[in-house]
C-alpha cells in the first residue's frame, strides 16, 4: 500500500515538474544571493555558509509543504485516502516519503555545488551533504503536521511557516553545527548523531500527529 | 419479473423531534419480491447489518438533524432527499466515519464503526460530490490507483474494460484535466464496477451526468442491491429501482 501511495505522489510530482523545479531554483537563488551581496570576503563567507545553506533549505521546503495535502484536499482524493483500509499514518508516511524524494533530495544533491561559492573545502562540502541528508527528513516529517493542521485555511501558506519554522530550530542548530564544527577543525559526528536522533523521534511522532490533524481538518 | 404486479404500498411515518422534523417514507416495491416468491419485509428473514440510533449532527452552531434512527438489511436502497443544506452530505460523511456525530451511534454488524475502524472501511465505498479524480493522471491511472489503495488490484485490461463500460472508450489514456465534468464523474463511478464492498454511500453522484449515464448508475445500484448490497444515495432526482427494498429518507430544514 505504501508503495502505491509513494508511486502515485511521485507520478503526480513528475507530471507537475515545474513545482519541483521552482523549489530547487528558490534554494539556489537564495543561497547564491549571499556571496553576491557580501563580495569576495572568503573568511566571512566561510563562517556564514552553514547557516545560510540550512536556512535556505528550511525556506525552500516551506514552499512545497503547502501543497503536501492541499492538492488532494481540493479535488476530493484526500477523503478517499482517509477511507482506504490502511492506517492513516501509513498514508501520511507515504506522502511524506514522496515529498522528501521530490522536494528535499534535489536540495541535498545540489547543496555541495552551491556551497562552492562560499569557498568551503571538499571535506566541509561532504559534511554539508551528509547533514542535509540526515536533516531533511525532519523537515518533511514535521512539516507534514503543519500542512495537515493548516489544511483548508485561508492564508495557510503563511500560517504553516509560523507554526513549523520554530519547530525546525533543533534541526537547524545541529545541521549547521555539524558543518561549522568541520570548518573549525572539530569532529561533526556528535552533531550528526543528535540530528539523526531528532530525525528518528520525528519519524515516530510526526505521522501520528499529522494523521490526527488531518482527521480534524477534514471534519 | 413481470409475472405479478402488486400495488406499491406506501407507509409514511412522520416524526417530530425537538427542532427538527423528518418524514420517512417507506416505499416497498413489490414486483421483484413476489417474482421470487418470497414475501419479505424489513423485519423479515435478513437481519439488519447497519443500525443507526439517535443520530444527531451539528455543524457550526446549527443543528442539522437529531434523533435519526435507521436500520438497514442487505438488499436495501435508500434514497436520501432534502433541500440544500439539510444535512445530506453530513449524514453520508458521518455514515462513512469522516465526520463524528454530535450524538448517537452507528453500528455495523453489531459493532460500533469507531471501534471497527479499518474493518468497516473495507466494506464501504464512498463517492463524494467532489469526484476525487486527479487532473494529472489519466482515467486509467486514476482508476487503477484508487482501487489499489483500497486493496483491490485491478489488471490493465480489467480497468480498461470498466472504463469502456462507463462510456469512456478511447479516453482511457487522456489526462483527466482534458475530460469534461461528466466524464470525470464517470471515471469516479467506474470504481463501483470494480469494488466488492457491501455498503455504497453516494453523494450527488448524478450531477453533470447525461441521461445515459444516469441509467447506467441506476443499473449499477440495482445490481448492487440485488447482490445483497446496501446503497445510500443522496440525490435530487427520483431513482426507481426494479429490485430490492427502496426506502426514502427525507431530511428537512
Amino acid at each position: 500500500m505504501l508503495r502505491w501511495i509513494v508511486w502515485r505522489d511521485l507520478m503526480l510530482a513528475w507530471r507537475r515538474r515545474s513545482d519541483m523545479l521552482s523549489t530547487v531554483f528558490f534554494f539556489v537563488i537564495v543561497v547564491s544571493l549571499f556571496p553576491l551581496g557580501i563580495g569576495p570576503e572568503t573568511q566571512l563567507l566561510r563562517s556564514i555558509a552553514p547557516g545560510v545553506v540550512w536556512v535556505a533549505a528550511l525556506l525552500a521546503s516551506m514552499l512545497s509543504l503547502g501543497r503536501l495535502f492541499a492538492n488532494d484536499y481540493q479535488d476530493g482524493t484526500l477523503e478517499q485516502l482517509l477511507l482506504t483500509p490502511q492506517p492513516l499514518f501509513l498514508v501520511v508516511l507515504g506522502k511524506v516519503l514522496a515529498h522528501w524524494i521530490v522536494a528535499e533530495i534535489p536540495l541535498v544533491l545540489i547543496a555541495p555545488l552551491v556551497g562552492v561559492q562560499f569557498d568551503l573545502s571538499p571535506q566541509t562540502l561532504r559534511v554539508l551533504f551528509v547533514s542535509l541528508l540526515v536533516g531533511t527528513p525532519i523537515l518533511s516529517l514535521i512539516g507534514s503536521v503543519g500542512a495537515a493542521l493548516t489544511l483548508g485555511l485561508r492564508g495557510g501558506g503563511v500560517l504553516i511557516s509560523i507554526l513549523i519554522l520554530p519547530l525546525y530550530i533543533p534541526a537547524l542548530i545541529f545541521g549547521a553545527g555539524a558543518v561549522e564544527a568541520t570548518i573549525i577543525g572539530m569532529s561533526p559526528t556528535p552533531h550528526l548523531y543528535l540530528l539523526g536522533a531528532f530525525a528518528i523521534v520525528s519519524l515516530l511522532f510526526a505521522p501520528w500527529a499529522a494523521s490526527a490533524a488531518l482527521r480534524i481538518s477534514l471534519e | 419479473m413481470v409475472a405479478r404486479q402488486r400495488p406499491r404500498s406506501t407507509a409514511v411515518e412522520e416524526l417530530d423531534i425537538a427542532d427538527c422534523r423528518f418524514a420517512i417514507a417507506n416505499l416497498q416495491i413489490g414486483n421483484w419480491q413476489s417474482a421470487i416468491g418470497n414475501d419479505y419485509n424489513d423485519r423479515g428473514g435478513k437481519s439488519n447489518i447497519l443500525e443507526v440510533s439517535k443520530l444527531g449532527c451539528v455543524r457550526g452552531d446549527r443543528r442539522l438533524f437529531s434523533g435519526l434512527d435507521l436500520s438497514l438489511s442487505p438488499g436495501t436502497f435508500v434514497q436520501l432527499t432534502g433541500p440544500n443544506g439539510s444535512g445530506k452530505t453530513s449524514l453520508l460523511r458521518i455514515l462513512c466515519g469522516l465526520l463524528s456525530p454530535a450524538e448517537g451511534e452507528i453500528s455495523w454488524r453489531g459493532a460500533n464503526i469507531r471501534a471497527l475502524g479499518e474493518d468497516y472501511v473495507t466494506e464501504l465505498t464512498y463517492l463524494g460530490h467532489r469526484p476525487g479524480v486527479k487532473d494529472e493522471l489519466s482515467a486509467l491511472e486514476n482508476l487503477r490507483i484508487s482501487n489499489a489503495l483500497n486493496g483491490v488490484e485491478v489488471s490493465h485490461e480489467g480497468a480498461v474494460d470498466a472504463l469502456q463500460r462507463m462510456g469512456l472508450a478511447g479516453r482511457e489514456h487522456l489526462p483527466a484535466r482534458y475530460l469534461s465534468e461528466g466524464q470525470r464523474r464517470r471515471v469516479a463511478l467506474a470504481r463501483l464496477l470494480l469494488c466488492n464492498t457491501r455498503l455504497w454511500l453516494l453523494d450527488e453522484v448524478m450531477t453533470s451526468l447525461d441521461k445515459g449515464a444516469v441509467g447506467l448508475v441506476r443499473s449499477l445500484i440495482e445490481n448492487h442491491v440485488k447482490r445483497d448490497g446496501i446503497a445510500i444515495v443522496a440525490t435530487h432526482q427520483e431513482l426507481e429501482l426494479a429490485a430490492g427494498v427502496t426506502k426514502r429518507l427525507e431530511l428537512s430544514t
